[in-house]
C-alpha cells in the first residue's frame, strides 16, 4: 500500500518545527506503525537525509516508549494498542497519516517525535514506590488481599507511563497517570503507611511540572493502552481531600 | 494553615471548591425554577411567595450573600484552572480528535462566561431593575411579564437556560467524581441524575419566557 506521511520535524528544543509531507509507496500492511518508519528513515539515510526522529524500545507494547500522536488520536485509532502494537492494515491504501509528537508544555520537544517525559518520573520520585525495606520475598500468601482489592491494584499497576492521557486531554493533565499510580499503591496492605503523604506530594509535584487540571472530559481514559479508568481519579480526589484534612507532619 | 493554602493552590483543590460551590448553586436553581413556576399560579400567588422571602432581612442577605461567595468560589477556580490548563498546552496539534468528550464538557467554559453575564444581566433586569423599562418593587409577576415581552430578551433568557442545561449535564455528574464519589454501581445513576436535572431545569426555567413570548402569560 501507498501512504503520505505528514510528519512533524523539529531539530531541536527551539527550532519551531513543521509538519513534512512524504510519499511513502512501499508499506505492507503487515508492518506495524514503527516498522513503517524504519523503511522511511532506511530510506531517507540511504538519501543521506536526517532519520525521523521517534522513541521506541520493547515494540511490544510494555515499556510506553513509542509515544506520538497519529491522526489525532495518540497511538493512532486502535483501543488499548500502543504504536509498536499498531498495524498498517488499519489504514487504507491512499491514507494521509499526520504524526506528532506529545503536546505539553511538560513534555518539551527533543527532537522529532521524541519529548522529553522525565516530568512523569518525577512525580513518580515525589512519593510513587514503597518505602519501607521489604527484605526477602515473602510467602505469596503471608499478607491476605481480597481479589477485588488486588485485581483494582493490578489494573492500576498496568499503567506503562507512556504519556498517552496527558496527550489527549484537552487539557493535559497527568491525572490518569499520577491517580494511577497513586491508587495501585494505595490499595494495597503494603502501600497503607505512605497513603496519604504520597498522594499529597505526588499531586504536588504534578502541579509543579504544570499538567493542567482535570474537568472530566474522559480522553484519557479512552486513549490510554492500557484502559485504565478514570475511577482511579476520582479515588485519588478522595484520598487528596482526605489527606489534606487530616495530615500532619508530626505527631501533635 | 499551610495545608489549606496547599489545599486551595493544588489543582484537586480548586475543582474541588468548584464542585462545592456548584452544589449550592444547584440547590438554589433548583429553589428558585420551582418558586418562578408559581407565576402559572397568577399575580397573587408569585407576589406573595416574593413577599415571603423577602419578609427577613437578615435570611434573604445570608442566602444572597451564600450565594455570590459561591458564584465567586466558583468563578475564580475556574479561571485560574483554566489558566493553568491553556499554559499547559502552549503548543497545539495540528490534528486533535476528541474521542468521548460531550458537548456539556465542551461548553463548561464558554457557557460559564455566558451564564455569568446572564446573572448580572438577570440581576438587574428582575431583582434591582436598572435595566427593566417598568420596574415595580413589589409586583413581580408584572416585572416578569413586561420585562420578558421584548423577543430578544426573552430570547436570551432562553438561551442561558441552553447553557445552564448544557453545564448542569456535565456539572452535576462530574462532581461526584472530583468529590471522589466513584463507584461502578452508582455512576451511570449520576450520569442519568445529570441528564434528569438539566432538562428539568431547561424546561422548568424556558416556560416562562417562552409563556410570555406567547401570551400564555401576560
Ligand atoms: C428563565 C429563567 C429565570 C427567571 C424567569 C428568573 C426570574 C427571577 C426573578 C423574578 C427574580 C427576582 C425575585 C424577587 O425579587 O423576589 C430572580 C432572582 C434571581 N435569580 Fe433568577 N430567574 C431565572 C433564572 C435564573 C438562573 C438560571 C439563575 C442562576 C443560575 C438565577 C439567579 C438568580 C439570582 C441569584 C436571583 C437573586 C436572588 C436574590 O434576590 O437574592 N436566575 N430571578
Ligand atoms: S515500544 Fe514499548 S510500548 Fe511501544
Amino acid at each position: 500500500m501507498r501512504i503520505t506521511l505528514r510528519v512533524w520535524r523539529q531539530l531541536g528544543p527551539t527550532d519551531p518545527g513543521r509538519l513534512e509531507t512524504r510519499d511513502v509507496p512501499d508499506v505492507s500492511p503487515d508492518m506495524s506503525f514503527l516498522e513503517m518508519l524504519d523503511v522511511v528513515n532506511e530510506g531517507l539515510i540511504a538519501a543521506g537525509e536526517t532519520p525521523i526522529a521517534f522513541d521506541h524500545d520493547c515494540r511490544e507494547g510494555i515499556c510506553g516508549a513509542c509515544s506520538m500522536m497519529i491522526n489525532g488520536v495518540p497511538h493512532g485509532p486502535n483501543r488499548a494498542t500502543t504504536t509498536c502494537q499498531l498495524h498498517m492494515r488499519t489504514f487504507r491504501d491512499g491514507d494521509t497519516i499526520v504524526v506528532e509528537p506529545w503536546r505539553a508544555k511538560a513534555f518539551p520537544v527533543v527532537r522529532d517525535l521524541v519529548v522529553d517525559r522525565s516530568a512523569l518520573d518525577r512525580i513518580i520520585s515525589a512519593g510513587g514506590f514503597i518505602g519501607v525495606s521489604t527484605g526477602s520475598a515473602a510467602d505469596a500468601n503471608a499478607t491476605p488481599i481480597p481479589k477485588t482489592v488486588a485485581d483494582r491494584a493490578m489494573d492500576s499497576a498496568q499503567c506503562i507511563g507512556c504519556g498517552a492521557c496527558v496527550a489527549a486531554c484537552p487539557n493535559a493533565s497527568a491525572m490518569l497517570f499520577t491517580a494511577a499510580k497513586v491508587v495501585h499503591l494505595g490499595l494495597l496492605p503494603q502501600g497503607q503507611p505512605e497513603r496519604y503523604r504520597r498522594v499529597l506530594s505526588m499531586v504536588r509535584q504534578m502541579d509543579l511540572e504544570e499538567f493542567g487540571g482535570c474537568t472530566n472530559f474522559g480522553e484519557c481514559q479512552d486513549a490510554c493502552p492500557k484502559e485504565i479508568n478514570v475511577a482511579v481519579i476520582g479515588r485519588m480526589n478522595a484520598d487528596f481531600l482526605k489527606a489534606s484534612l487530616s495530615n500532619r507532619d508530626e505527631a501533635a | 494553615m499551610h495545608w489549606a493554602r496547599a489545599f486551595a493552590e493544588s489543582t484537586i483543590g480548586k475543582k474541588i471548591f468548584m464542585a462545592a460551590s456548584g452544589v449550592i448553586l444547584v440547590g438554589f436553581v433548583l429553589v428558585h425554577m420551582t418558586g418562578n413556576l408559581l407565576m402559572f399560579q397568577g399575580p397573587a400567588a408569585i407576589n406573595h411567595y416574593s413577599a415571603f422571602l423577602k419578609s427577613s432581612a437578615p435570611l434573604l442577605w445570608a442566602v444572597r450573600i451564600t450565594l455570590l461567595v459561591s458564584v465567586a468560589v466558583h468563578i475564580g477556580s475556574a479561571w485560574s484552572l483554566t489558566l493553568v490548563a491553556r499554559a499547559a498546552r502552549p503548543a497545539r496539534y495540528a490534528r486533535h480528535h476528541a474521542q468521548v468528550s460531550t458537548w456539556g464538557a465542551r461548553s463548561m467554559r464558554t457557557g460559564g462566561v455566558l451564564l455569568f453575564g446572564f446573572i448580572v444581566f438577570h440581576l438587574l433586569h428582575l431583582t434591582t431593575g436598572n435595566v427593566h423599562p417598568e420596574f415595580s418593587p413589589s409586583d413581580v409577576y408584572g416585572n416578569v411579564v413586561v420585562g420578558l415581552r421584548m423577543p430578544v430578551v426573552a430570547a436570551f433568557y432562553v438561551v442561558a437556560m441552553i447553557a445552564l442545561g448544557l453545564h448542569l449535564a456535565h456539572g452535576v455528574s462530574s462532581l461526584f467524581q472530583t468529590l471522589g464519589l466513584n463507584h461502578p454501581h452508582w455512576n451511570p445513576i449520576r450520569h442519568r441524575l445529570a441528564i434528569v436535572l438539566a432538562v428539568l431545569v431547561f424546561t422548568g426555567f424556558s416556560t416562562i419566557p417562552l409563556a410570555v413570548a406567547f401570551g400564555v402569560l401576560r
